[in-house]
């Protein structure tokens, strides 16, 4: 019994620090421990990088995608959906929620890509660093307009969002704050456009220009100096409310849904002592999001928290092809495919604003309920699949299945998923109008659809849309 | 025979449109001076009357000011409005400026129109992602995200096994007692979206329209409304959202191309509610989550405080509500335009004398009503 309950929380792990896994991988890393297997998400180096050549091969136009979807989404889903880093490709989308920059205004996929590798290099580094560049970041400069923040005429949009959604929560700094900010990142820029035709495009660069930086004395958050961009993310990371918001979010993001960030000021954590353990650990390990991931993955908070997150779009899609499997190569049809979390409410390198998705609940309406289930139900009804042959596989290797039997198989292999006696009802009840599934005497192909079926009712029950 | 019910239509200008660029006070020499980057050329100016214009790039919307169907309010939004667009929008769509509400208006209108949950396509949201302002314990909403023809749960399970997979599929869904308002909200949704598929996914069948609408996402989901209402299937609320108004750099070509897509989109979708005999019942309210700062910044305008909104319709009494509050350094709060006429006002009106429902307990109190509906 301590074996599945092994797995179990393993599939639990790899859920949330990565995009799940089929039984194998979960056996494998069962038996080579918890903590180590923590370890190695930690340490992505360990770990081979996707083989950017075969995209390129398969997909030559994401390389460079200019502004057009979905060539941008393909490079991303590509790198999601082979990665052996999981929780290297899951802190850049975890970054991509917090620093949320989209084509709607860039319009230039190149750009977010190359921000998004910068997410993927840095995102499990240290916070302070990663401050320092994203703020020269020319994608992220141009997003908020920094390019526009002048001297003589100040720019606020970058200054108030790093403030208000990228450290530390509205309600910790005055509009004179903000002020004050933004006026410490004039002449923070980039070098000018080169016109697109007849070359194509140019890659953007960070450029400083002293002659353009007000270099008077500022007054920000109760100090006194002649600031720049530098010297206001030092004051940053040292409030305690810095902390408390990165660490809120890292618990939304891996732990349990929070509400929307826009509440945070006004409504508390649901586990105010895990927030505190979390910004613990940045704070001693000054602000090293790899501590801060360790200290997370290995808390009972975390181990405890099964199925208390309401899995995103792309942790839907992304899980979903990376479970049944055939979807590494980049073949013809992957632009149609990595549009699909956008068709469930998450248009991936482009969100709806600079404050990202609101997640959870609010991920479910009509719509994108729709999409989800009729995205994962066509994808495990797919029996050919490898991912769908192995579950096969397993439950054949039982001779005939009772209905029972069945759904417990389905449910277990599939995650194992938690499903509630209701729920096991109606599965139950489909499984005892097929009777006993059975492999033998010519009658493999029905049990194959019968498998394939009850994987379809399985993704589609309420349960399922937890991680 | 068409429903004649009151409908109403809200088209969310996210990110914060510029106030002062789309009603312009031409002859208030304050807007010179605050505006020497991103100022309207008097030249592409359109006139409304003696006071105030609006920027060419708007030129559809003139006709309905001409026709007196077009109501503008001034100075909407509320005092100490914050700067961040998020917490501002959530004001907007639950007016509770100082908790967190978890109700929007709209989503009450609802539910006080259908307590029984009798029609699950009453409200209608085009896009992929539902607006607070619509949310409500117990009240079913449409999102359609694509074509209303592609709405609908399993589309690769067709004929007879369609019904018992769809049976098989509500009953996972039936609400367990005491599985927690997620799981609740999960249930809902679901059940009621299987209702409403079958009602929605049917609509552009029985519709034509000679009408041709522009192709920005803004006209699609115009179009997806106009569908919907002139089907006669009981919607009576109806959302959409066109963005970003966030115009903090490059603003004259991008507010530009805002607003032309909006105009020419609200332009095809009364032409063709109108071609279709659907016009009557329908009141249009357009608003953003607030305006922007007087003085610009050299290119854009940064975060402000009041802002406008406008109200369409066969049976607005067109005209200005409220004036434009002073552009006078001294009356600026923190350098923008101090609100003044509250935001609820605007849905007092519309919830009271169009919609006949008591503002009060739907806008968390008893505000005045602007008169632009009898």
């Amino acid at each position: 019994m301590a074996y599945q309950d092994d797995i179990e929380l393993m599939a639990h792990l790899m859920r949330r620090a990565g995009f799940g896994a089929g039984r194998d991988e979960l056996e494998a890393r069962a038996a080579k421990g918890y903590e180590a297997t923590v370890e190695e998400l930690l340490h992505p180096e360990t770990q081979p990088a996707a083989d950017p050549y075969t995209l390129l091969r398969y997909q030559p136009a994401s390389l460079l995608p200019g502004g057009q979807p979905p060539m941008g989404n393909v490079n991303w889903l590509y790198y999601l959906v082979n990665t052996q880093r999981p929780l290297e490709e899951k802190m850049a989308l975890f970054w991509h929620h917090v620093f949320a920059t989209g084509n709607s205004k860039v319009d230039n996929y190149d750009q977010l890509l190359e921000q998004i590798n910068l997410f993927r290099e840095n995102g499990m580094g240290n916070y302070r660093a990663l401050l320092s560049k994203v703020a020269r970041n020319p994608t992220m400069i141009f997003w908020l307009d920094n390019q526009q923040n002048h001297g003589t005429a100040v720019n606020e949009n970058w200054g108030r969002e790093l403030l208000e959604l990228f450290s530390l929560g509205a309600g910790n700094y005055t509009e004179k704050d903000v002020r004050e900010c933004s006026r410490a990142f004039t002449g923070w820029t980039f070098e000018t456009k080169i016109p697109r035709a007849p070359y194509g495009r140019f890659p953007w660069k960070f450029e400083y220009r002293p002659e353009d930086h007000d270099d008077g004395e500022k007054e920000f958050l109760g100090h006194k100096g002649r600031f720049n961009g530098e010297d206001i993310l030092d004051i940053v990371v040292q409030q305690p409310a810095c902390g408390k918001f990165i660490c809120r979010h890292l618990y939304n993001f891996f732990v349990a849904d929070e509400p929307q960030v826009p509440a945070w000021p006004i409504e508390s954590p649901r586990d105010q002592k895990a927030i505190d353990t979390l910004v613990g650990a940045f704070r001693d390990s000054k602000f090293e999001m790899k501590q801060v991931l360790r200290v997370l993955f290995n808390s009972d908070f975390f181990k405890n928290a099964r199925f208390q997150h309401m899995k995103s779009p792309a942790e839907v899609v992304v899980g979903t092809l990376r479970f049944v499997r055939g979807y590494e190569l980049p073949k013809p049809g992957y632009g149609e495919l990595s549009m699909n979390t956008a068709y469930m409410g998450q248009d991936l390198l482009n969100p709806p604003s600079v404050e990202g998705w609101h997640t959870g609940k609010e991920w479910i309406n009509s719509g994108s309920l729709m999409a989800r289930i009729n995205f994962m139900a066509e994808k495990v009804g797919d029996t050919s699949s490898p991912g769908v042959r192995d579950i096969i596989t397993r439950l054949k290797a039982k001779g005939s299945l009772s209905p029972n039997q069945l759904v417990d198989g389905c449910l277990d292999l599939l995650g194992p998923v938690q499903v509630g006696a209701d729920t096991k009802q109606q599965l139950l009840s489909q499984a005892n109008e097929w009777g006993q599934v059975s492999w033998d005497n010519g009658s493999s192909e029905v049990a194959d659809e019968h498998v394939g079926q009850m994987l379809q009712l399985i993704v589609a029950t309420r349960e399922y849309q937890f991680a | 025979m068409a429903n004649t019910d009151p409908c109403v239509v809200v088209l969310q200008l996210t990110g914060g449109n510029d106030y002062v660029n789309t009603v312009i006070p031409y002859t208030n020499p304050l807007y010179r001076d605050n505006r020497p980057a991103v100022g309207i050329a008097d030249n592409n100016i359109i006139h409304l009357d003696q006071t105030y214009g609006i920027p060419d790039y708007m030129a559809p919307t003139k006709a309905f000011w001409d026709e007196g169907k077009l109501a503008i309010c001034h100075g909407v939004g509320w005092k100490e409005s914050p700067r961040s667009h998020f917490r501002a929008m959530d004001i907007w769509h639950t007016c509770e400026p100082i908790k967190v509400g978890t109700e929007g208006w709209l989503g009450r209108v609802a539910r006080e129109f259908d307590p029984k949950k009798e029609n699950v396509v009453q409200v209608v949201s085009m896009g992929p992602s539902l607006p607070r302002a619509l949310v409500c314990p117990g009240v079913p909403v449409a999102c359609v995200a694509g074509p209303l023809e592609r709405y609908g749960f399993l589309p690769q399970v067709q004929g007879n096994e369609r019904t018992a997979v769809l049976d098989r599929f509500a009953k996972m869904y039936s609400p367990a007692i005491g599985s927690g308002p997620v799981m609740d909200y999960l249930s809902e949704t679901a059940i009621d979206s299987l209702k409403g598929e079958d009602i929605i996914k049917v609509a552009p069948q029985k519709y034509t329209s000679t009408v041709e609408y522009p192709n920005s996402p803004i006209a699609r989901k115009l179009k997806g409304i106009a569908q919907a209402h002139c089907a006669d299937i009981g919607s009576r609320i109806f959302y959409c959202d066109h963005s970003t108004f966030d115009t903090h750099a490059g603003q004259n070509p991008g507010h530009s191309l805002l607003w032309k897509a909006v105009s020419e989109g609200v332009e095809a979708f009364w032409a063709d509610l109108r071609a279709q005999n659907h016009a009557d019942n329908v009141v249009m309210l357009l608003f953003s989550e607030f305006g922007r700062r007087v003085h610009d910044n050299g290119s854009g305008t940064d975060h402000g405080a009041g802002g406008v909104a406008f109200v369409i319709g066969e049976k607005v009494k067109g005209g200005h509500y409220g004036e434009m509050p002073s552009m006078e350094a001294s009356k600026l709060v923190q350098g923008d335009l101090d609100p003044n006429m509250d935001f609820r006002s605007v849905y007092s009106t519309i919830l009271d004398k169009w919609l006949g429902l008591n503002p009060a307990p739907i806008v968390n109190g008893t505000f005045e009503k602007p008169a632009f509906l009898n």
